[in-house]
Formats: structure tokens, C-alpha cells, sequence
């Protein structure tokens, strides 16, 4: 048996979970357990099982209407007890490492991170994930009668949904009340209007070469059109032009799409080190030294400001917009 | 109040990292403080001047992660331990956050511990969940902003910055949390700290000492790899800017990434 901790969001399975999932039912590892916590998620255990579910743990509850750690880690537990899975798969976000790394303590379980690919050899896990920043690869493998791994997102494909599919739904009653429970979401901000950049399939990111907060508007402009996540370097993060949620690189978001487009970047090592496993990277780049053209498949040497909006003119067209 | 930061050294960021033919990890310049722990050391050092009280950094690791204490200790931190044990050589996560709460329950008295986001060598981002779960505390990752602490009270409130937005959470203390590069500005050493730094003496506390066994490890590295070539040379498009941008798109249409 493989659980998989879903997460979910406005009432949709999360993209990583849907990834996560899909993943689990091609590990020939048993029957597949979606663990979906919250309130009013019958529509997401619905979602669970079109994405490739055979059997859903659910736990609603006020409690659980937030993600908190101390709540969700309890009934990970709880449920790894109860049904004694073989392994336990989650997103690599921030709340499935916090769910994930929690629960491998009170479980005394291996737990793999953030893997890019995954796979059972003799019964046990064997992931291969990036480390020093990205710069090499290393194979681990987990042991155990219980064996854990958190998936990056985009690593995996998930299943087309295939809306015939239900199961079985088992109730977890939640294991700590209100007042057991030490902390408390106060508010929640939604990223408004953007695509969040771990799950983006295309980033169009801007650097120091955009010369200033407003020099983003170009770049935002293309970003729009292909309905990509805006990226920044940590330069213009520094000057203050855009905010740090928008940072790829080592001290900010490890990212995947599979198209990257750098503008005004310089493609130091430590931006690389968030973006060098996108499929294709374009750079536009005044500078034909710049190191960003020794990562790219495709680039332009040139003024930025000339051919990025040139860029989205040709796209405009295109896809008829 | 009492805040303890974990910390080790990484290799430099802008080092050139690889694997050789043995499949040894090597790198080419010195280890420095993990980039991440600069934020970390940063906080601790800055609650304690806010609040008064002791600042303790510490490492579960060898000889060479007393310069990340070092540094540490230069920037501020009162004292600094490092705990090390043979029975850690080979050590998966669990043991190593079995060790560092222990550490923490031997101080004692500790309000908060504060990590830096993950190692950027190791980067598994699991110590922080799992040292406050057998700690028994509260455990709040991807911090931005401390927005509230009252060690008498003993509450904290912060900012999270989750994959959809910003979560406003406060717990109680003591607490674990793990800080974002958005937090502060880093603080570096002065000559004079680094001076005081080079003649502390920092304390090796072995698993003897905290009274602990952390069993056997339940993860393994089999092989590092160097990753694996990027493609070809780069495709360069030229030509006046509508020119060079049709070229561009109809390839990348052509490619199907869009
Ligand atoms: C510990 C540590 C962690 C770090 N983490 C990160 C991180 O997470 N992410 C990150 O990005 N960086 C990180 N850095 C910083 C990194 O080393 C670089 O300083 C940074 O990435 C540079 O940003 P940039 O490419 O925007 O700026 P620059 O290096 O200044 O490059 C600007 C580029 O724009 C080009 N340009 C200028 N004008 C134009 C124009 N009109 N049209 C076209 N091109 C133009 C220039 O030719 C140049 O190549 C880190 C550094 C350290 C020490
Ligand atoms: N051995 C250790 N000693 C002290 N702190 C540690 C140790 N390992 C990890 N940490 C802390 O845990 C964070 C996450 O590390 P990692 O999970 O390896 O990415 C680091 O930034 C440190 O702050």
C-alpha cells in the first residue's frame, strides 16, 4: 500500500499532488491511498480518485480548515499506524516538507526529499535528487518497513483525469482539538494574478539588465501573453524592484518549466543553480559573454528592451491574442 | 530568553563542484558558513539585542563545521557547541535530528531555534520538521518575517511565504522555525570578533553525553553523479528585433514548449 498526502487549494487537488499521485500509481507498490485533510473536501477526495487514487483517508474537520504542521502531522501518523503503508509520497512544497519531515520523526521512517526521479528496487525506495545546489546528482535509497519521499514539482506527470473513477473513503477523526493545537493562521494573502512560479510550465524572468522596478513591464508584458510565472534574479530582488516570492536562483525558488527565458540576466552560478533543469532556456542578453549563453539553447544578443517586446508582438500573433 | 541556531559550512556557492572518478564529491575553494545560516545567525544575534538574553550556535557535525560556530560567535552569538559522534559518521537525518534535539534539551532553556531554509549542499530541508517534532514543539518553515516575538509571554507571530501566498501565523514558544533570505541583511564578523571567535573554545558534546542512541541510518547516498551535459552549443537568432523575435517563436512553437 502507498499513501500519498495530498494538498489542495480554492478547492483544487494541487498540481504537485496531482503529480505525486500519478507518480504512486505507476510504482507498482499496492494499492494507492489518497490522505486528503481539511474542511469540506469532499470535492477534493472526489479529485483524488480522477487523478489515480484507489482509496481515500479523509479527515474534515475545522481544525484542518488551515494547514497547520502540528494537526496534519498528527493524522499522517495516525493513519501511517492505523493501515501500516509500505511508503508515503508527498509534494516537495513547503507544507509537504513540513507534513512529511514531521511525521518521518514520529514514524522513525526514512525520508527522501525533493527527488526528480523515483522508483522501488528490492522493495525499496531509490530517488535520484539534486544536491550542492543543483551542481550534481545523487542516487539514495531508503530501507525500512516504512519508506518516505517528497517529489519536486514538475518532476512527474500525473494521470489525465478520468472522472469515472471513485473508491472507498475512510474517516480519520482529528487527532488534537483546538486547544491541544499551539498555533494559529491569522490571515492568508493569495498571490494575486500571477502563476505561481514552482508549478509554471513557462518563466519569463528579468534582471539587472531591466534597469529599474518599471523595466519589469516589458518582461511581465511577454509573461502575460504565455501565460507564464514572472522571474527575477536576486540582483533587482536586492534593489528592491520586485518582490523576494518572485526569486529563482539558490537563495530563492528551485524551478522547473519547460521554457525559461532570461532577460537582462547574467546566468550567474547561483541563478543557475534555480533554473538549470528547465527543458529550454532562452537568453537575451546584451552581452555575447555572458555565462547565461553557455547554459541556453536559444538566445538573442541584444537590447532587451527592443526584443522582448518583439518578442511578445510574435507571440501575440501567433497565438492569435 | 535563549534563541540557538544550527548552522554548518557548505561549499561556496560560486564554487565548482564535482564528482570525480571515484564518485568523491570535491569542490574547488574553501567551505563557508551555509549561505542560508547567514539569515539564521543573523536573527538570533538581532533578537537578542531586541530582547536581551543568550544567543548559542551550534552544529551536529565534525571539526570542519566549527568555522560556520566561528563565525557565528564573530557576529554576535554568546556561545557555540558542536556535537560529534563516530556513531554519526554516515549519518542519515533522523540521527543527525535525533542528536541536534537532544542538544537542545540538554541546554535546557531554550525559547527558539532557529534553522536556515535547508543545507545548499544536502538540501533536504527536514531537520527543522523533524528536530521540532521530537522535540515536541511547534515547527514553522519558510519564514519571512519574525512580525511579533514576546519571550515573556512566550508567543511568536510571523509571516510565511507558502507556494500560493503569505500565511500570518502565530504559535506558541518554544518554537522551531527555519528563515528565508527575505528576513534580514546579513550581518558579517568585524576584526574584532573574528579575533574573539579564533580563541573560543567550543565544547564536543557525543551522543554519550546527551544520553541518546540514534539507531541506524534509514537513508543512503549510493552514487553521486556530475550532471549530465546540457545539449549542444546555444542557437543564436540575429537580425533586426521583428526579425529575430519571429525566428524565436516559431522554434519555440515548433518545439512545442508553448
Ligand atoms: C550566497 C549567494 C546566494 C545567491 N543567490 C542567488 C539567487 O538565488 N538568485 C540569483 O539570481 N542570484 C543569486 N546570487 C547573486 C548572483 O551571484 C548574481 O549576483 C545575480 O544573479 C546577478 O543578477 P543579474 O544577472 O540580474 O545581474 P547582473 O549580473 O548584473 O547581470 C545583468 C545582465 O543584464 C545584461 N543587460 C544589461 N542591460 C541590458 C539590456 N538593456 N538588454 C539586455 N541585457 C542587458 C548585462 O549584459 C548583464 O549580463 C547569490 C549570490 C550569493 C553570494
Ligand atoms: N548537522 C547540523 N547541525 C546544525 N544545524 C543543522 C545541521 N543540519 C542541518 N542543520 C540546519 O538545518 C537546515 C536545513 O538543512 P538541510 O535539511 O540539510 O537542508 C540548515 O540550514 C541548518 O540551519
Amino acid at each position: 500500500m502507498i499513501f500519498v498526502w495530498t494538498e489542495h487549494f480554492d478547492d483544487k487537488l494541487a498540481q504537485a499532488s496531482r503529480e505525486a499521485l500519478g507518480k504512486a500509481t505507476k510504482l507498482g507498490a499496492g494499492e494507492v491511498v489518497a490522505l486528503v485533510f481539511g474542511e469540506n473536501v469532499d470535492d477534493i477526495v472526489k479529485q483524488s480518485f480522477h487523478y489515480g487514487a484507489d482509496k481515500v483517508i479523509k479527515a474534515d474537520d475545522a481544525t484542518l480548515a488551515n494547514f497547520r504542521a502540528e494537526p496534519y502531522v498528527a493524522l499522517l501518523v495516525k493513519a501511517a499506524q492505523e493501515h501500516n503503508p509500505n511508503y508515503i509520497l508527498a509534494a516537495s512544497t513547503a507544507r509537504g516538507r513540513e507534513v512529511m519531515g514531521g511525521a518521518s520523526m514520529d514514524l522513525d521512517a526514512g525520508l527522501i526529499s525533493d527527488v526528480n526521479e523515483l522508483e522501488i528496487e528490492g522493495g525499496n525506495l531509490k530517488a535520484v535528487r539534486p544536491v550542492y545546489s543543483g551542481k550534481v546528482l545523487a542516487t539514495e535509497t531508503a530501507s525500512g518497513d516504512l519508506q518516505m519521499a517528497t517529489l519536486r514539482s514538475r518532476a512527474f506527470t500525473p494521470n489525465e483525469p478520468d472522472e469515472s473513477r471513485s473508491g472507498e473513503v475512510i474517516e480519520l477523526a482529528p487527532v488534537l482539538s483546538e486547544a491541544d493545537i499551539t498555533s494559529k493562521v491569522e490571515s492568508f494573502e493569495e498571490a494575486k494574478g500571477s502563476v505561481s512560479l514552482t508549478d509554471a510550465a513557462i518563466i519569463v524572468s528579468g534582471g539587472r539588465g531591466v534597469g529599474g522596478p518599471d523595466g519589469f513591464d516589458p518582461v511581465r508584458e511577454l509573461a502575460e501573453v504565455l501565460g507564464a510565472a514572472l522571474g527575477a534574479s536576486r540582483a533587482t530582488v536586492d534593489a528592491g524592484w520586485i518582490p523576494y516570492e518572485h526569486q529563482v536562483g539558490q537563495t530563492g525558488k528551485v524551478v522547473s518549466p519547460d521554457l525559461y527565458i532570461a532577460a537582462g540576466i547574467s546566468g550567474a552560478i547561483q541563478h543557475q543553480a534555480g533554473m538549470r533543469t528547465a527543458k529550454v532556456i532562452v537568453a537575451i542578453n546584451k552581452d555575447p559573454e555572458a555565462p547565461i549563453f553557455g547554459l541556453a539553447t536559444y538566445g538573442i544578443v541584444g537590447d532587451l528592451f527592443q526584443y522582448v517586446p518583439a518578442l511578445t508582438k510574435a507571440f501575440k500573433e501567433r497565438l492569435g491574442k | 530568553m535563549h534563541v540557538v541556531v544550527c548552522t554548518k559550512v557548505t561549499p561556496d556557492t560560486a564554487a565548482k563542484v564535482s564528482v570525480n572518478d571515484a564518485g568523491v564529491v570535491g569542490w574547488s575553494e574553501a567551505p563557508v558558513i551555509n549561505p542560508w545560516d547567514e539569515y539564521a545567525v543573523t536573527e538570533a544575534v538581532l533578537l537578542k539585542g531586541d530582547h536581551g538574553g543568550q544567543a548559542t550556535v551550534m552544529t551536529v557535525g565534525k571539526q570542519e563545521h566549527e568555522e560556520a560556530l566561528k563565525q557565528g560567535l564573530a557576529i554576535g552569538c554568546d556561545q557555540a557547541i558542536r556535537v560529534w559522534d563516530d556513531a554519526l559518521e554516515g549519518h542519515d537525518n533522523l540521527q543527525y535530528s535525533k542528536a541536534a534535539a537532544a542538544a537542545i534539551e540538554k541546554l535546557g532553556d531554550v525559547d527558539l531555534v532557529i534553522f536556515g531554509k535547508e543545507f545548499a549542499d544536502t538540501q533536504t530541508d527536514q531537520y527543522v520538521y523533524q528536530v521540532a517534532r521530537k522535540l515536541g514543539w511547534t515547527s514553522l518553515g519558510a519564514v519571512a518575517k519574525i512580525l511579533e516575538i514576546d519571550f515573556n509571554a512566550s508567543t511568536i507571530k510571523v509571516e510565511r511565504l507558502l507556494e500560493q501566498g503569505k500565511a500570518v501565523v502565530s504559535a506558541k514558544l518554544p518554537a522551531v522555525i527555519a528563515v528565508l533570505k527575505d528576513i534580514n541583511e546579513p550581518k558579517y564578523p568585524s576584526f574584532m570578533g573574528i579575533r574573539k571567535a579564533a580563541k573560543a573554545e567550543i565544547p564536543v558534546w557525543n551522543l554519550g553525553e546527551l544520553g541518546i542512541d540514534v539507531g541506524e541510518p534509514k537513508t543512503k547516498v549510493a552514487q553521486y553523479k556530475n550532471l549530465p551535459v546540457r545539449g549542444s552549443q546555444v542557437q543564436l537568432f540575429d537580425g533586426t528585433p521583428e526579425e529575430a523575435a519571429a525566428k524565436l517563436a516559431d522554434k519555440l512553437i515548433e518545439e512545442k514548449v508553448i
